[in-house]
């Protein structure tokens, strides 16, 4: 029996795994010390279960150990790996490159990082989601000091090319930051191979608890360092000071080992189910995938149905499957997603977008389900829509001189 | 954000979905918002000259679910009601009627536009001065 609510908005949160929970249960409760403590056995029970956890999220990403920073998430670890890289390194200079296509934790980070002084180049993307590569090469300057550029977006899963990008920057001797939050756990990422120097990312966006991401800070070739963004007890090896979420760290570890785990295999399977939905909904008229086909993460999608209204078109399902839209009507600016209009998407495409996140625990019936609701409301909203009307009687909508509204 | 009862049965079963003949001259049609807001609404009434009274009402909305309540209210209310009637139909009793949230109340707006553009179509296709209306002051 096909149970409802369905969730596919894994770019938002997973849902966590079972064996993940396990692995934690027993860091709430019996083993509940203080990982700072160095005199009894409750800090040192505390101390090994995160040693192994950080092992096994090094593991994950291909760095050492050493290199993981817990933070408290992923917008933590951006803050903390942006503005920690512009103070360190001040004496060397204050220019930031990054993408107009950014997740808000960076964006608003370097907006931040531009009232204080630096100075932050914001390159475009092109239709498909991707940087142009000589944009970026031709953006640095000798007081260029970091190229913060994401690994994979939240809203299109366009996956950057991340080896090219910090070739480029290693030539020119700028640090390679990326937000690697939607990739880690879902394709193969090695900050060595990658060649990257920070790298934020979270547990809950890959079956593990909320509340617990890391930053990797390389240590060799070269060795970065960031200042810390928080006083106190010089916790992570003084960046990041506080108490350490040991059962959060403990899950995050576990996270991390299935991900590994079962990467080829739920890779394997989800692509599958995301290309059955995509071709599926395809079939509509007027539907178009927005984003790169060919560099995107396998399990995301987004679909523009022209002539619908995004949170219209939620309404008609949204009791029964999670999905998000690119339509922001709901906010209070109106303004539809600025990842869509950056891929020179119009206003009226972004208001008709929906984000489809699969994940670890989407099945097929789920999928099927989806098709068809989602297929129902788009032909019933269709009838009612009165630019569907015009398009189909052959007037050019883009002719049409709208009310000011 | 979760819908009222009354946005959602109306989103769930519109009234009055279609199209009149616009070039017909007791049709009336008024056509507002863009599609680059997220919303364009067009609803048409049917006028019979003699009484002045709206005996038919239609619409099409492209929008959000608050979008499509309030012109499917909005065409109810019109039915049966003379024109000078429906040009008292206020915004503010749409958003009472369906409970709008203050983010949605511009639905309510475009709505109370579509009314006075539609009114104001079919004076013009009959020969008298449309009307001029104060500019909405939320949009």
């Amino acid at each position: 029996m096909l149970k409802l609510p369905i969730y596919l908005d894994n770019n938002a949160t997973t849902q966590m795994d079972p064996r993940v929970l396990e692995a934690m249960t027993p860091y709430f409760l019996e083993h509940f010390g203080n990982a700072a403590s160095r005199n009894h056995p409750f800090g040192w029970e505390a101390e090994e279960a995160v040693d192994y956890a950080r092992e096994q999220v090094a593991k994950l990403i291909g760095a050492d150990p050493k290199e993981i920073i817990f933070t408290s998430g992923a917008t933590e670890a951006d803050n903390l790996g942006i503005k920690g890289v512009f103070e360190m390194y001040a004496g060397k200079g204050n220019h930031i490159i990054t993408a107009t296509t950014e997740h808000k934790a960076v964006l608003d980070t370097c907006k931040h990082i531009e009232k204080i002084g630096g100075e932050v180049t914001y390159l475009q993307v092109n239709a498909e989601g991707l940087i142009d590569l000589k944009d970026l090469e031709a953006a640095i300057k000798p007081t260029t000091i970091l190229i913060a550029i994401m690994y994979a977006n939240n809203e299109i899963g366009t996956i950057m090319p991340i080896k090219e990008i910090s070739a480029i920057a290693r030539k020119h001797g700028v640090l390679v930051f990326t937000d690697a939050t939607q990739a880690v756990g879902k394709i193969p990422v090695d900050v060595n191979k990658d060649g990257i120097d920070l790298m934020a990312f979270t547990a809950h966006k890959m079956y593990g608890p909320k509340g617990v991401g890391a930053l990797f800070v390389r240590r060799k070739n070269p060795r970065v360092k960031v200042t810390a963004q928080m006083d106190g007890g010089g916790h992570e090896r003084g960046m990041r000071s506080g108490t350490l979420n040991v059962p959060g760290i403990v899950g995050f570890g576990k996270a991390c080992e299935l991900c590994m785990l079962d990467m080829e295999s739920d890779t394997k399977r989800i692509s599958k189910l995301r290309d059955k939905l995509e071709t599926a909904l395809l079939l509509l008229e007027e539907a178009y995938v927005n984003g790169s086909r060919e560099h995107r993460l396998p399990h995301v999608a987004n679909i523009s149905f022209k002539h619908v209204e995004g949170e219209g078109l939620l309404m008609g399902f949204n009791k029964n499957i999670a999905l998000s839209s690119g339509s922001a009507c709901t906010s209070a600016s109106l303004e539809p997603s600025y990842v869509l209009k950056a891929l020179g998407l119009g206003d009226d495409l972004a208001h008709s977008s929906l984000r489809f996140g699969l994940g670890r625990f989407t099945t097929e019936e789920q999928i099927d389900y989806t098709v068809k609701a989602i297929s129902d409301t788009v032909i019933k909203l269709r009838e009612m829509s009165p630019l569907w009307e015009m398009y189909k009687e052959g007037i050019d909508l883009s002719t049409i001189e709208w009310a000011a509204h | 954000m979760s819908y009222s009862e009354k946005v959602i049965d109306h989103y769930q079963n519109p009234k009055n979905v279609g199209t009149l003949d616009k070039s017909s001259k007791n049709v009336g049609t008024g056509l507002v918002g863009a599609p680059e807001c997220g919303d364009v609404m067009r609803l048409q009434i049917e006028v019979d000259h003699a009484t002045g009274m709206i005996t038919d009402a239609k619409f099409k909305t492209f929008g959000c679910g608050s979008a499509i309540a309030s012109s499917s209210l909005a065409t109810e209310w019109l039915k049966g009601k003379s024109v000078d009637d429906a040009l008292k139909i206020d915004n503010m009793s749409i958003v009472e009627e369906l409970h709008l949230p203050p983010v949605k109340i511009h639905c309510s707006v475009l709505a109370e536009d579509a009314i006075k553009a539609a009114i104001n179509d079919y004076r013009e296709k009959n020969g008298m001065e449309k009307i001029r209306f104060e500019e909405s002051v939320v949009h």
